[in-house]
This record gives C-alpha cells, structure tokens and sequence, in this order.
C-alpha cells in the first residue's frame, strides 16, 4: 500500500493567516515510464507514449504544457509513435494495431490491424504521405495515408527477425531498417533490400548473445547511424554497406537516437540513463571536411533512457524513470529566457485528486483504481511549524477497482462525500456512497444515459445537486442528482463548426454559472438557471491550466500557461479592474519563469480578497488589496517573524504570499477557514518503487 | 698556478632537475633534450646516454625547442635572458639572441618565418605576457632580439598552460577558469569561460595544462578535478562545443596528442598514462606503475616514441605501443633526506634515500643514478594524509658487505612500528641480498646506527642507540641452519646508561672503542668485553654529533652539542682537550686523513670549518657557503689525489667534500669550472653513433671498450670511455671504401687484427703517463689480448683451409709483430731514460 503518513502541522504565515495543514503523502501515484516520444516541428507539439499506452501532447511554444491525454489501456502498449501528414498522430503497439488519434474530440479515431504481429516501429515518410511499419514476422508494411484513413499499399521483402527500427531517407527513396544482428537498407521503389550490414556482436572483446539495432538513423548524404545493445554508436555508409566509424559510448544499451533537421547534432540515449550529444564539426575551420563527434553528456535520468527527440532547440528525453527531460541546447537558445533552462517534467498537469470538503473526504486517481481517504483529525493547536498529534488517523475507506483494461479519465467526488462518478474512455460510472457510523456501503447508479459514454471532465456542484459532465464530443451536460436516480437536465452542444473537447469546467458555489474552457479557444460562461450561454471570455494565446469562480462576485479566475493570471467578471462580462491592473504593470519576472503550471484555484470563504493557487512547487496566496510586485522587490520573501516590525513588513508586503515548504505539490485546497490540505508525493518514493536502475561502478565506493 | 688553486668556490654538482620543462625529441627520434639547471643535455633514446651537454646559458634553462626550419638546431632560452641556437649534433652553440628579460617559456611553430615566442613576465608579481620575439638573421654570433611583440596578455606562469595551433593559425592559453584563443589572422581572441568555484560542483574546474591537436581544429585541455576536454569549434564563440573525457581521480598534469593526432595521451599523479584512441572514453590504453607523478608527456615528431617526465627526476622513455624502453634517472629529490649522504665503498657512488622507502646510489661522475634499492619493499600509495613507511637510517660495513636499513612507521604517538634490515653484497647478483630483518629492534625510534669498520674486526658488529635508553651491539653469528652456512645477525649486547636515551654512537677506527652518547653524557665501552670505560660529560646540551679522530689523531673524541659547542676529548688522560663555541649542523671526518669538516649555522648563512682534532686552529675556513642551512655532508675519497699545494686547500687533495642544503642542492668544492667538471669527455663520432648492429660493430664495439679501459688507466678521473679516435686507419678504411673496391674478407681481417695489435703502440711519448706500476698492469693486459687475438686468427684460418697461406702470412706478421714490440719496448726505455 506504500507509506501511509498523514501529518497535520501547524501553519503561519503573515498577512496569510493561521492554518492547520494536512501534509498528506499517502498518495502513492506512480507515473508509468515514458515509452515513446514524438516532436512535431509544424506546430512545435511534443507527443510521448508512456508504457501504460497513455498518449500525451505537450505544447512546447505554451510553456510545455500537456495540454491533451489519450488515456491508457491495458492492452496497447505503444512501441511507435509519429506524426505525419502535418499533424496527425499515429501509434503502433504490440497489439498489431496502427491507431490514429483525434487531437480535436480527444478521442481514438480508427486502429487498424497491420498482420504482421507485433508492431516494433513505424516511421512516417518524409513527404508525409507514407507509414512503414516494422513488424515481429520481419516484414515491413507499408501503407498510404488517405485523409480520412490509411490503406495497405505492399509489403517489403522480408527479413529474417522483427524490425525494431525503421527510418527513411530524406529524399524518400531509401529506408533503412534495424532488425538482430543486421541493418537492411531497402529501395523504396522495388521494395529489396539492397545492402545488409552485419553488425559485430562484440562487446568489449567478449561476445553477446545477439545485437539488437535499437535506432536507426538515414541522413541524407547516404550516413546511416546504428545504435545498439551492444553500446555502439556506428556510422554506416549505405551506398557500399561499409561501416565508417565506431563510437563506443555505453557498458549498456543504446536505446534511442533522433537526428536533428539540419542533420548536424544528433543525440542517443542509453540504459544507463545517460544521453550523449554528437556534434557534426569541422575538422578544421579552412576545410570543408567534417566529422561526428561525441560532445557533451547529460546524466539526468536515473533509468533506461527509452527515446530522444531532437528539436531545434532542445533534446528532449524520456524513459523508464517516468521523467520527460527538456534540455536546451545553450548554443541554439537566442536570448535567456523561459526556453533556457532545463526541464523535467514528471507529474501530469491535470487534477488527479477530488476532495469533499464537508466529509474532508480525498478521492485519489490512479490509473485503473480510485481510492477514498478520510483525513485525520486532532484537537491540539500549535505555533508555526508545530507537527500536532492526530486524535484520528486517516482512514483509507474505499478501494474502488474498475472493470476491463481501460485506464480512467477523470473522477470526482462531491462535496458532500455521498457521490463518486468515474469515466473511462467507453463508460461513465455513478456511485452513491451511504455512511451508516462507521460503515460505508457503494451502489452503482445504474442505466447511464446512452449518450454519456465517457467524460473528459466531471465536476458536482457546491450543493451536490448537480452534476457536470464534459464528453469527449464537445458537449456538457448537466445532470440532476437526486436520492440513489438522476435526471438529465441539458445538453450544451458544442459550439458549431467546432469538436474540441472541453476539459476544465468551474461552477460558481452558487451554482449560477458553469464556466468550461477546452484547449484552444476562450473560456465559455453558461447561465445554469437559464441554461444558455452567457458569455465567452476572449481567446488567450496559451492554454488555460486553472479555471474557478469566486464566491459572491462571480468572478472567474483564469490562468494560463505563461503564468499570466486573468479575473473576469461574469455579471459584467468584463475582466475587472484588479486583472487590468495586473496587466498594466506586468508580472514579477521570477513568477514568470516558474517552470510548472498552476493546476488548482480556490478561495478563502471569510476573505473575498484572496486568491489561492499552487502548482507543483509552491502555494500561493493573492491579496488583491496589498500593492503588486515590481521586478525589484523581492518575489520570494521568506516568511518573516511576527516580532519583526510592522513597518518593515508593510513595506516587504506584496500581493504575493509565497510558500514552497510543500513540494512536489500535487494537490492543495482549504477544508474549512482554518484548515488546508496538501498532498505531496516526493520523488524519493516514486524511484523506491522503480525497478533498480542498471549498476554502474562508481569511483571510490 | 697558484691563483687559480685560490679560487677553490662552492659549485653546484650535478643532480639537478630533469623533469623542469617537458623533454624534445629530435626529428628521427635518435636524441632526447632536457633541460638540466643551467644546461640542455642531449641523450641518445637508444642507449639513454647522457651524448652532449649544450653549455653557455648562465642561469637556468627554461624551454627549448627544435628549430622548426632546421631540424638539426635546437634553440633553447633561459632565466639568463638569451635565446641559444644550438647545432646538438656537434654540441655547438650556433648563435646567441639577447633579449634582455627573464625568459620563462620558448615555443616555435613552423609558420612563425623567423620569430620565436616567449612568456616573460611583467613588474607585476604572477602576470605573464606572451610575446613573439623576431630573432635577426645576422651572420655574427651574438645578436641582439628586435623589441618583443605581445601576443597574449596574463597568461599563466606554467608553460603547460600555452600550445599553438598545427597550422600556426592559432595560439591557446588557459588559466584559472578559461581558456583563451587568439588567432592570429583575425587579430582576436576567444574568450570560453568554465563555471568557477562558486558551485561546488565546479569547484575544481581549474586548467592544469592545454594541447593542440596537430592535424585538426581541436584543443585538449587537462583540469584540476581529473577531467579533460576536448574543445572543438572555437572560432565561433557561440558554436563552440566540448567532449569531456575523465579517468584521472587528481588533477590531470599534462597532455599530448600522438604525431597523427591519433590519440591523446595524458598523465598526472595516478603515475598512471592513459592513452584515448580517438580521443574515445571507451577505448583508452593504459600504462600503469610508472613510479612517481607525471609531470610531462612529450611525443616525438617521428610518432615512434613518447616520454614521460616524472617528479622524481626521471624520463621515461616509451614506445609507440607502451612498452616502456629506457630510464633516465636523475638524483631523485623529492623526498626528505633522513639517510644522510653516505659513500657506498664499492661502487663509490652517493647513497642516500631516493624514491619513498627506496635507497637510491648515484654516481656523482656521471651525474646519473646507478641503481635503486627497495627498502620497505612495499606497494607505495600516493594518497594525501597516508603515513609512509619511512627508511630513516641506512649505513655500509665491512667496506660494503653489509647495509644496515632502518624504516619506520608512526601514525599515532605509542604506534611505532620499527624494522631493521641488513642486507649482504652479493657478489653473484652484484646487488644486496636481504639476509636478516629485526622487527622492533628497540622499544622506541633508533637514533644511530654504525658498523665497526676496523680492518682487523673478525667477526662485523653492528650497534644501534635508540631513544628507549638502550644501545644493542648486532654481531654475525651462525644461524640455525643444518649445513652451518647461513649467517644471521643476533643481539650481543644490549647496554644503557642511566636510563638517558642513547642519541648517538660510534666506533674508533680500529674497532676497540664504542663510543654512546646518552643525552649530555658521552660513555666509552670497550668493544671486546662491553665494559664501560669512562663517561665525558660537559653539560652543554644533548650530543648531537660524535666521532673519533683517525690516523694520527685517534686518541681524540669529537663531540658536538646541541647548545653549540664543539668538545674534543683526549681518551689517554680521559680529559677535555678543548672545547669551542660553534653551532655545528654538520660534522664529518675525512676517511683519507684527520681532518674533520663541520658546517655551522650562522645568521649570514652556513660556514665551514676543516680542522685536526689534534688542533683546535682550523685548517681552513670558508664563511657562508650557501645561505640555506646545510642539512648533510660527506667526505668523498678521491681516485686520483689532487694537488693542491696551498696549505689551506691541502685537505681536499684526497678526499671531496660534498655537501647537502636544505633545499636539496648538491654542491662542493672545486676549483675547476662546472663546466669542465661535468663533461664527459666524449665527443663521439657521429658515424659510428649511427654503425648498424651488425656482429661486425660489436667486434669493433668491444675493441672500444678496451681502448676505454686503457684510457682509464691513463686518466683515472675520467669514468667516461674516451672514444674511439681516427687514428685507427684500417678500420676508417673500412668503414669508409665502397663495399665493391674492397679486397676480399680473409684479408681484411689479418689488417683488422693487426690493428688491434697496434693499440699499445699508437700510444705517443707524450701521453706516457709517469705511474710504472700503471704501466706494467697495461702491458700484460695488451699481451693476454694479443693471445686472445692469435687464437682467434687460427681459428679463422682453419675454418677456411684453402688460405693457408695467409693463414701462415699473418701468423709470420703477428709473430714479426711481437718481436718488434718487444723490441720497442725496450728501445723506450733506453731512450727515454737519458
């Protein structure tokens, strides 16, 4: 079950006021390892499959923010992705399916079997008109990309064992493909392979079992580069089917390699976490003459280091220690900005966790499982930083399975802790939960609406009456809840001439208004009572990551991805004066560069003024009545001591009350005036529960 | 005459440094250059004989380099502020550049038309500039530099820290934290800075050394933390780009790229050198135990050898596939001197500690060490804050039988781990042979150790005084071996003196007294019965030296005391002769005769006395003779007396005083320059330096020698063989008529032969040497060669039966021959004698 540790803490911070807090760590979330990535250049979009077959899209131009999820299942386990034909998105997993996937209504649109068993590898042509896949039997397939589908076009020769690796020629006219022991270069045009390259077993002068060719690269002067299990980086010239340079980069497998477009970097991963950058340099600056060289390293994977990609500015990496790696390459980077630094992206940027704040009931996420906790309590009061007793422990209530090998989208539960509702991609699921003392009975509402198949985002609301349901199609629905039944109250369709999903929906505590935004456009506001749409906020160039609705005013807060924060008033259907203030006068540059999005917004019950929000390294909280920080003062003031004069800390003070004392903060909301909850889940844990990581001899142990 | 003798000055003898400034091979690979203190010594790579030695700078030699235009001149520079030309073939100095300021550091490239570079250093403490200086092309001797041009500004002071480009095109300098390129066409410099010591990560980003690649754009620069990288794309400050490569636990000392540029070789305090082909992590080479710290790595421009210089004064000399080939020791000087200088009888060589827990024997003539003998006989592991065994005390019996070693090992303070060992000559290995080993010989450090060298002693004795107030007499006895042939040492004795720590002890010269020092009291034990004699005590401190006079004045004790005085005691009357106030830091008696030097400390530096115990008016007096204190001194008997007629320089016609500073310099005293001291006086052919190794050359080979051992016997100062010289007409002969007008082989080897015979002869009047007994030794040498000669003259004949008759020609010529040296012999003497 893993460490179940629930501490309640006292906690002060000035101007912010005195709160208990639950350091909640029991949530024992593992992301699976990342299997695949994929870059796309047109529309700067980053597409990593992780081993679970969960499919996700980052958007590199907004922040890296992982703005759509294909949700896993258990039996596509991905060992391709591609992009082609500009952006469309293609799989291929052991199941033997080619899957395209809609990155509009968020959904599988077809998945095709190739007959070839397994699928290994898949590369798009470099017209984008062509998918080859790589098969188990040894042959590859090739097929036509239609608009609306794919076709089999024929079939290569057929090798002796599966195809790991595919890539093609830029011209298109060539492939090369990795298989055991050999690398197969093939004519397009004929189909024959044309050249067989033998690849030495040898490995430190003792000889393997077998050398598998985990990547292939073909650059366009006819180079073709090897990696392999033997940790080999080789350099191929395709036209006599020599082999031109050895590098010997790894005791272990090389994993991965990706090429960058000017095809004068490339980079490789390697089993020992390690990736190693190749430079194309002149060997002296009068020559033309040129030579790949191994330059630098970077050691920031712990485990196998399953895939690269190569954008223009960064080399991205990701494998089986659930890290997505963003290291740009400093050369590349015009000025210091947001894009220089380096990024490890680990946690999803989405709300795993529900909380019902009466019950002070957590429903934590998981991929095939949801689990409901309820918090601890105590009666002892403490001073700032005091670690208090626990009169109750936490209390783990309900472990809820689901059926079938769908991984669950999304699930929530109310606030009065008597629902659940759960969505995997083809079925929505109700419970009602009934508390009798001590014991906690589940009924399934049964007979869900045809038209409720499966839910992008689910939200109740503040009274638990109603319930908000996102479908993959565009459409929300709203639901009434009654005693053990339902009632399907509306149907907002989507806007027309549009699919896109939405997937963060906000209702105001008094349930007038239900805001929705979905990736790309603006926020839509609709009236409840009336059940129409009241407004639509402006569209905004980056993706909103936080959406919520202030008690009383009605405003809504959005952020975004950038880090910029928007309140807009629904009753005036205006943004109000404090975010045209905040707009005017700009950001502080340090909360501008935070490298994580804000993923949750909620608001103190007692003071209209503040605003709370956390993303996964700090808690923040705005006071929209003090005076905003200019770049000069100090964003992250450490929380000064109450004896400290009033003077000095009216004249420190600043909208921004910044705390990092819980990190990797994954969820964060206020129970009641006095009581915060905070659940955390240090990386530490999640790398106990990976398997062990290659050993690697360390100097002086 | 008589002046010159006056000008008797201390001078500097030999040992000095030869791993200063990285060695330079000569373009086919055959020579090897190093600086040595004031000169550059070429050795051969072949036989690592010291060839030549380039004299003329007058204060230390700082870099040197080949002529890139002429690869048969070496240019050198110096502290003295000359650039030298040098043609190393000859050992003649070509040209001298004057450029007026200390050089630090010389580089040359090839694309430079006639200018060289140099770092010289500003007003400023620790800033060093770079600047190209333009050597005239004047036909005189001496010329003047044209004013230097500044290249590069606050470069670093070690000369590892500046390469130039294959091209010439660029020139790298690191220090501290970055690296600089300026290049010579742009007229620019690259700036490419490390992370620095803020992070701790970084902390050791330091530049140790930098290297170009000598075909391709690409630096090698070595850093403190171990790592090296490899710099590419440096004409673009943004683009550029580097490999790290990191083996090395401590900083890396020095690099080298291979001719082709192949690999990279680099080497630091691991004693370890690592070669990475192409430039790869993965597949690198390495050559391990190479014994001390690397501090350069030199590659020859042929790519057959490389060098490796070490801080123990030590080139190695390696082959292209790592198998080290040669070893050119120097005096090894890294460690503290705890032995003392001591002679070893046989050899004659300088014995005092070498390598850690090694005794090194280094022959003070040839200015190179003999042999090394490991003590402590352990794996020496170079790790800041271990504590080493040390070897403090050695000394020689029975005229080099026998070596007492003392090593010790002290981490904590009642941790004491003692060894002594003694060691027998072994005539059959021609080195010492372990023969018994004391562990813990004493309770607590042994503070002297001394063996009875009387000639007359039966049985040798050893005696060791330690702090634990104890003084052990050591003899040979039997050991418990069946056949009663091996010998061991036991204890004989163990005798003490009120408890006071024993500091010092000594034996008369015949072997019948002991003399023990216990703190302020010196005891006399009688060595046949180990009775206590008598005690001398003069309550002026612990005794810190003691000895008794020799030859004539054997009846006088010398001691001298910490608090500074020098006590000479009578033993007849058991009294104090004298006593004189002299803070003595050495004090030495002269083997060869009476006199007894003493080096005392003085606020100008250290003076020296030389007296008889029998007078307390010293002999001679020289006053600060260097300005460091003198740690050790040794009195070295000379193999030809020298003959100084003046009464104050009289003691040093037998022997030589060598003395030891406490920066570890070697001097003594000469009146010769130390030029003409140190020349070997070979001059060597250089056709016969470059004779194939045929069965042919080792014939003539060994007839060299021979001729050097008679040359010996004429100049007995000379170790050196002295070469072979023209007058050998039937071996020029044949070595310089074409093979195809040569007469046939039988008869050129009856004219070889007689050639060998004729070696006595070619001696001329003047070079008769005065010492009969010296000649009579050399002629029946010449006869028992001539026997060898005529055997080996039938042997051929019969081997080729059908020369019968030149067998019998030559037979008649040798016999002819004999007569008429016989003759002539006798002529000699009846000429010369009127």
């Amino acid at each position: 079950m893993g460490r179940r540790t629930s501490v309640l803490s006292s906690w002060n911070s000035a101007g912010m006021g005195e709160f208990k807090v639950h350091r909640v760590r029991f949530f024992n979330y593992v992301p699976s390892g990342i299997r695949c990535v994929a870059y796309n250049n047109q529309s700067n979009r980053l597409a990593v499959s992780r081993t679970d077959g969960t499919v996700e899209i980052y958007n590199l131009s907004a922040n890296y923010f992982q703005e759509k999820f294909f949700p896993g299942h258990e039996s596509r386990a991905t060992e391709a992705l591609c992009w082609a034909k500009g952006q469309r998105l293609f799989s291929a997993g052991l199941n033997g399916e080619i899957i395209e996937y809609d990155l509009q209504a968020l959904n599988i649109k077809y998945s095709m079997d190739a007959f070839g068993g397994p699928i290994w590898s898949m590369a798009a042509s470099p017209s984008g008109s062509q998918l080859l896949v790589g098969c188990e039997d040894g042959s590859l397939k090739l097929f036509q990309i239609n608009p609306d589908k794919i076709q089999f076009e024929r079939n290569f020769d057929r090798q002796k064992s599966r195809i790991l690796s595919l890539s093609w020629h830029p011209s298109g006219t060539h492939i090369a493909a990795g298989s055991i022991d050999c690398i197969s270069v093939f004519d397009v045009k004929s189909g024959s392979a044309i050249h067989k390259m033998l690849v030495d077993r040898q490995y430190m002068g003792v000889s393997k079992r077998k050398c598998i060719i985990w990547g292939v690269a073909f650059l366009s002067d006819g180079t073709v580069i090897s990696v392999d299990s033997a940790g080999k980086v080789q350099f191929w010239d395709s036209a006599t089917g020599t082999l031109v340079k050895t590098h010997l980069v790894a005791n272990a497998d090389v994993q991965s390699i990706a090429v960058s477009d000017q095809e004068d970097s490339f980079v490789v991963g390697t089993a020992e976490g390690t990736v190693f950058h190749f430079q194309l340099v002149s060997v002296t600056s009068s020559s033309s003459e040129k030579q790949w060289v191994r330059t630098k390293p970077f050691q920031h994977h712990t485990h196998d280091v399953r895939t690269v990609a190569h954008s223009p500015t960064a080399l991205i990496s990701g494998g089986t220690d659930t890290h997505l790696v963003i290291r740009p390459l400093m050369e590349k980077v015009e000025v210091k900005n947001y894009d220089a630094a380096l990024r490890k992206i680990t946690f999803p940027h989405r709300r795993l966790i529900s909380c019902s704040k009466k019950r002070q009931l957590l429903l934590f996420q998981f991929s095939h499982h949801l689990d409901l906790w309820r918090l601890g309590s105590t009666v002892a009061t403490g001073k700032h930083g005091d670690t208090l007793p626990l009169s109750k422990d936490a209390d783990h209530l309900l472990h809820l399975k689901t059926k079938g090998p769908e991984n669950i989208i999304c699930s929530c539960v109310s606030p009065c802790g008597s629902w659940i509702a759960y969505s995997t991609a083809s079925r929505f699921f109700l419970c009602r939960l009934n508390y009798e003392h001590d014991n906690i009975s589940l009924h399934r509402v049964s007979k869900m609406p045809a038209f409720l198949r499966s839910a992008v985002q689910i939200l109740f609301s503040e009274d638990s009456t109603k319930l908000f349901v996102a479908s993959n199609q565009g459409s929300l629905h709203i639901i009434r809840l009654l005693e053990g039944s339902f009632k399907h109250l509306h149907t907002f369709q989507a806007q027309s001439g549009t699919v896109e999903s939405m997937c963060l929906l906000a209702v105001s505590p008094d349930g007038n208004w239900l805001a929705a935004s979905g990736t790309s456009a603006g926020v839509h506001v609709y009236n409840v009572k009336h059940l129409k749409l009241h407004c639509t906020v402006p569209a905004y160039n980056f993706p909103v990551t936080a959406l919520a609705i202030a008690p009383k005013t009605n405003n809504l807060v959005i952020a975004h991805s950038d880090q910029q924060i928007f309140e807009y008033s629904i009753p005036d259907k205006q943004y109000t004066e404090w975010s045209r203030t905040i707009q005017k006068q700009g950001f502080h540059y340090l909360w501008l560069q935070r490298d994580t999005p804000i993923t949750h917004i909620s608001f103190h019950p007692k003071r209209p003024m503040h605003i709370l929000l956390h993303d996964a390294y700090m808690f923040c909280i705005i006071d929209k009545s003090l005076p905003l920080p200019n770049d000069k003062t100090l964003l992250y003031n450490p929380l000064p001591p109450t004896n400290e004069s009033d003077v000095i800390r009216r004249r420190t003070a600043h909208a921004f009350k910044i705390s990092k004392r819980y990190k990797p903060l994954l969820f964060m909301d206020l129970l009641d005036e006095r009581t915060l909850v905070a659940v955390e889940r240090p990386l530490d844990d999640i790398i106990a529960q990976l398997p062990p990581p290659i050993k690697k001899k360390k100097f002086g142990t | 005459m008589v002046e010159e003798e006056q000008a008797v000055r201390v001078v500097r003898c030999g040992g000095s440094e030869l791993n200063f400034r990285r060695a330079v091979f000569s373009a086919d690979s055959k020579y090897l250059f190093c600086v040595s203190g004031d000169f550059v010594k070429v050795y051969s790579t072949a036989t690592e004989e010291c060839v030549h030695v380039l004299q003329g700078h007058r204060n230390l030699v700082t870099g040197i380099q080949l002529n890139p235009h002429n690869h048969l001149q070496l240019y050198s520079c110096s502290f003295d502020g000359t650039i030298k030309l040098w043609d190393y073939l000859d050992g003649i100095l070509i040209k001298t550049f004057t450029v007026g300021q200390k050089l630090h550091a010389l580089y040359t490239h090839a694309r430079a038309e006639d200018a060289v570079f140099v770092a010289i250093k500003k007003e400023k403490p620790d800033v060093f500039q770079l600047v190209s200086v333009r050597l005239p092309r004047s036909p005189r001797q001496d010329a003047e530099a044209e004013e230097p041009c500044l290249v590069l500004d606050y470069i670093s002071p070690s000369p590892k820290c500046v390469a130039f480009g294959s091209q010439g095109e660029y020139v790298a300098a690191v220090r501290d934290f970055y690296l600089s390129v300026y290049f010579f066409k742009k007229k620019a410099t690259s700036r490419f800075t490390l992370s620095s010591s803020g992070n701790r990560k970084h902390a050791k980003n330091n530049f140790t050394c930098v290297v170009c690649h000598p075909k391709e754009d690409c630096i090698a620069t070595g850093h403190k933390d171990g790592k090296i990288r490899l710099w590419r794309g440096f004409d673009d400050e943004k683009k550029y780009t580097y490999t790290c490569l990191h083996w090395h636990h401590d900083l890396v000392m020095d690099l080298a790229f291979s001719a082709t540029g192949g690999s990279l070789l680099s080497g630091g305090r691991e004693s370890v050198l690592v070669e990475w082909r192409d430039a790869a992590e993965k597949t690198k080479e390495f050559l391990p135990r190479l014994g001390a710290t690397i501090e350069h790595i030199s590659v020859s421009p042929a790519g057959d050898l490389l060098c490796t210089s070490h801080s123990d004064n030590k080139i190695t000399i390696i082959h292209r596939n790592l198998e080290a080939s040669a070893v050119i020791q120097g005096l090894v000087k890294d460690s503290s001197i705890l032995t003392g200088l001591m002679i070893d009888p046989r050899t004659k060589a300088l014995v005092l500690n070498g390598k850690p827990g090694h005794l090194q024997f280094y022959s003070l003539q040839s200015d190179k060490q003999l042999y090394n003998l490991d003590i402590v006989q352990q794996e020496y592991i170079n790790d800041y804050g271990l504590v080493q065994t040390e070897l403090t005390k050695a000394a020689f019996g029975c005229f080099g039988a026998w070596l007492a070693t003392v090593e010790q090992r002290q981490e904590k303070e009642g941790e004491l781990e003692l060894q002594m060992k003694l060691w027998a000559y072994s005539k059959k290995t021609q080195g010492f042979v372990l023969n018994t080993k004391v562990s813990m010989p004493h309770e607590d450090r042994i503070t002297a150790l001394c063996f009875c060298n009387a000639e007359k002693s039966e049985s040798p004795t050893l005696v060791t005084a330690s702090r634990d107030g104890r003084f052990k007499v050591w003899v040979l006895a039997d050991d418990s071996d069946i056949y009663r042939e091996a010998v061991g040492w036991t204890c004989d004795f163990v005798g003490s003196y009120h408890k006071y720590q024993a500091t010092n002890c000594c034996f008369s010269e015949d072997g019948s007294l002991l003399a023990v020092s216990f703190e302020e009291t010196v005891t006399i034990w009688e060595s046949e019965t180990w009775e206590l004699r008598c005690t001398f005590c003069q309550r002026a401190g612990h005794v810190r030296h003691l000895c008794f006079g020799r030859l004539t004045c054997s009846k006088y004790l010398l001691g001298a005391t910490e608090n500074g005085t020098l006590c000479c005691w009578n033993l007849l009357s058991c009294a104090l002769e004298w006593s004189t106030k002299l803070n003595i830091t050495v004090m030495e008696p002269d083997p060869r005769s009476e006199n007894v030097a003493a080096v005392s400390r003085s606020s100008g530096g250290s003076d020296l006395f030389v007296f008889k115990p029998s007078e307390p008016r010293p002999l001679y007096v020289q006053r600060s003779i260097c300005s460091e204190e003198v740690r050790w001194g040794v009195f070295v008997p000379r193999d030809v007396p020298d003959a100084f007629t003046s009464e104050a320089l009289q003691w040093l016609n037998r022997s030589q005083f060598y003395f030891l500073t406490a920066s570890q310099s070697l001097l003594t005293f000469s009146s010769k320059s130390p030029e003409e001291k140190l020349t070997p006086t070979s001059k060597q052919l250089l056709a016969e330096e470059s004779l194939p190794t045929t069965p042919f050359y080792f014939i003539l080979g060994r007839h060299r020698q021979q001729r050097g051992e008679q040359a010996d016997g004429a100049s007995e100062s000379e170790l050196v063989q002295l070469p072979l010289t023209e007058n050998v007409p039937a071996i020029s002969e044949l070595l310089h008529t074409p093979a195809h007008v040569l007469p046939s082989a039988a008869f050129l080897c009856s004219m070889f032969v007689n050639s060998l015979l004729l070696a006595t002869e070619a001696r001329s009047a003047e070079e008769m040497p005065d010492d009969v007994d010296m000649e009579e030794e050399k002629e029946s040498d010449s006869s028992e060669e001539e026997d060898d000669a005529t055997e080996k003259a039938q042997h051929a004949g019969h081997t080729d039966a059908g020369e019968d008759l030149l067998q019998q020609l030559s037979q008649l010529s040798k016999c002819e021959e004999k007569e008429l040296r016989k003759l002539r012999r006798v002529d000699y003497s009846w000429v010369t004698a009127p």
